[in-house]
């Protein structure tokens, strides 16, 4: 088995919120790259889930689409509102229970996996394996910037899983946590926000030189920045450059990735995530599920440019395509959306 | 994320009860990647021509069933929807004159993984079509 590529519609967010794009466009699209991992954020593809119900209408219509296009539905993200009560963190027994309904949805879709947030407890996790299990699907926990594999938060997940005896739980892990350099998109965010540029350059080689961020922090304070410069900085306590390797003690529990990235250049590179390495370590742990584009540019380009999602999930599925070793680049033969929508 | 799409160009229009003028409204988008349930929607701020709303004159509209902004933070079988566009109306007797106004919107979310309740704002310059 080969590692398989596929988007997380998350990536086309710009797109669908203005109803420039369509399910059918992102899948389309997605497919033509021969992307056919289908990933959706429940909430985000359907209406009304989960405070009220969601027309038939509309799985039907996902289904029909996934089965127009030859695609597979990797996984529903769950969002778990445990603070949807104002002053109370729902107890878990309601998580529990919250989580057994996204199950169902997730089974509703026909998808394997369950993405849930890094922030959910073990406990909640454990308890809804059995049913996870009963449906045959399988929950995992998006290892995300700042949390990484070791982490003992992370552990403690990891240790809750295996006592659990159950394999319907394991990891998502997101590959923004292998920064390995400061994202170009950041940094000229942080400039047209006024960060000084002497600042916002010392920044990016505190980087490069993986400082401890507390001394970059004081280092900051002590030029002189304030607002945003504080900002740019504190970006630095929340990501970091860690090691793609760290993924191979966990490779029989990892049954998806978040492909995030920022930018892809016109020469098939993300500045920021070393994805040579990543692909690297993937295929020396003997990984055979999808890697699911995350694209997450476009909050960082926004108040600049249009973010044009389209191109950058393509340029990041050619250089996906390439390190994958398949012969020819993915294209995408038919226009991704048809009319401008407000 | 998505700050310059939260208030909707060529939405801004006068707000009427039984043929009488009781206020403007316009359309609005929750500036996030996902819809939220109404209970998590903690505020809607809204400034016009520079000055502050009244927290009690804000009124939430969507798929027909409207909302004051105290009501929605128990209201936990709705939603405001991804990209979805609800009907933000400001109750103001004679509501707007005819011409360009400055509308500003801000969001007060509460996210259940943010260690933080965040606030997206936003201003655009609307014209109230005669």
């Amino acid at each position: 088995m080969a590692i398989k590529r596929g988007v997380s519609l998350y990536s086309y967010q710009n797109e669908t919120f203005t109803g420039k794009m369509t399910l059918e466009d992102c899948i389309r699209t997605s497919a033509e790259l021969g992307a056919k991992g289908i990933e959706v954020i429940g909430e985000q593809s359907f209406w009304g889930w989960p405070e009220y119900a969601v027309d038939p209408a509309a799985i039907a219509n996902w289904h029909g689409l996934i089965a127009k296009y030859d695609c597979v539905p990797v996984s529903h993200d769950f969002m778990l509102d445990y603070k949807r009560f104002k002053g109370r963190i729902m107890s878990v027994e309601e998580q529990v229970a919250s989580v057994r309904r996204d199950i169902e949805f997730g089974a509703q879709l026909g998808v394997k996996y369950l993405r849930a947030l890094v922030s959910i407890s073990p406990e909640v996790l454990v308890a809804a394996a059995p049913y996870a299990e009963e449906k045959g699907l399988k929950i995992l926990i998006e290892v995300h910037a700042p949390l990484h594999f070791d982490h003992p938060w992370i552990v403690r997940h990891a240790e809750a899983f295996e006592k659990s005896g159950s394999d319907a739980l394991g990891f998502l892990p997101d590959m923004g946590m292998f920064l390995h350099a400061f994202p170009p998109v950041w940094y000229e965010k942080f400039l047209r926000m006024g960060v000084p540029k002497n600042i916002a350059d010392y920044i990016v080689k505190a980087y490069e030189d993986r400082t401890l961020s507390e001394y970059v922090v004081q280092a900051v304070r002590d030029m002189g920045a304030e607002g945003p410069a504080l900002g740019m900085v504190e970006t630095l306590r929340h990501n970091a450059a860690f090691e793609p390797k760290r993924m191979l003690d966990y490779m029989p529990r990892i049954h998806n990735i978040h492909g995030k990235f920022y930018e892809i250049t016109d020469d098939y590179v993300e500045p920021s995530i070393p994805y040579d390495q990543i692909t690297a370590v993937l295929k020396q742990g003997g990984y055979d599920g999808y890697i699911c584009s995350e694209y997450e540019g476009n909050r960082w380009i926004e108040d600049a440019q249009e973010p044009d999602s389209v191109e950058q999930v393509r340029r990041q599925q050619v250089m996906l395509a390439r390190l994958l070793g398949e012969p020819e680049d993915p294209r995408i033969t038919t226009p991704a959306y048809a009319v401008a929508a407000e | 994320m998505m700050d310059n799409k939260m208030i909707v160009e060529g939405s801004l229009a006068n707000y009427a009860e039984g043929g009488v003028v009781k206020g403007f409204q316009f359309l609005g988008r929750l500036p996030y990647y996902r819809g939220l349930g109404l209970s998590m929607v903690e505020d809607i701020a809204v400034e016009i021509d520079g000055e502050t709303v009244a927290r009690e004159d804000v009124r939430f509209s969507v798929r027909g069933k409207t909302y004051t902004l105290d009501e929605m933070e128990t209201v936990y079988d709705d939603r405001w929807n991804f990209g979805e566009k609800a009907t933000i109306i400001v109750l103001k007797d004679g509501g707007l004159a005819h011409g360009e106004h400055q509308v500003g919107m801000a969001v007060r979310y509460r996210v259940s993984y943010l260690p933080f309740v965040p606030t997206t704002r936003f201003t655009k310059t609307l014209a109230l079509a005669a």
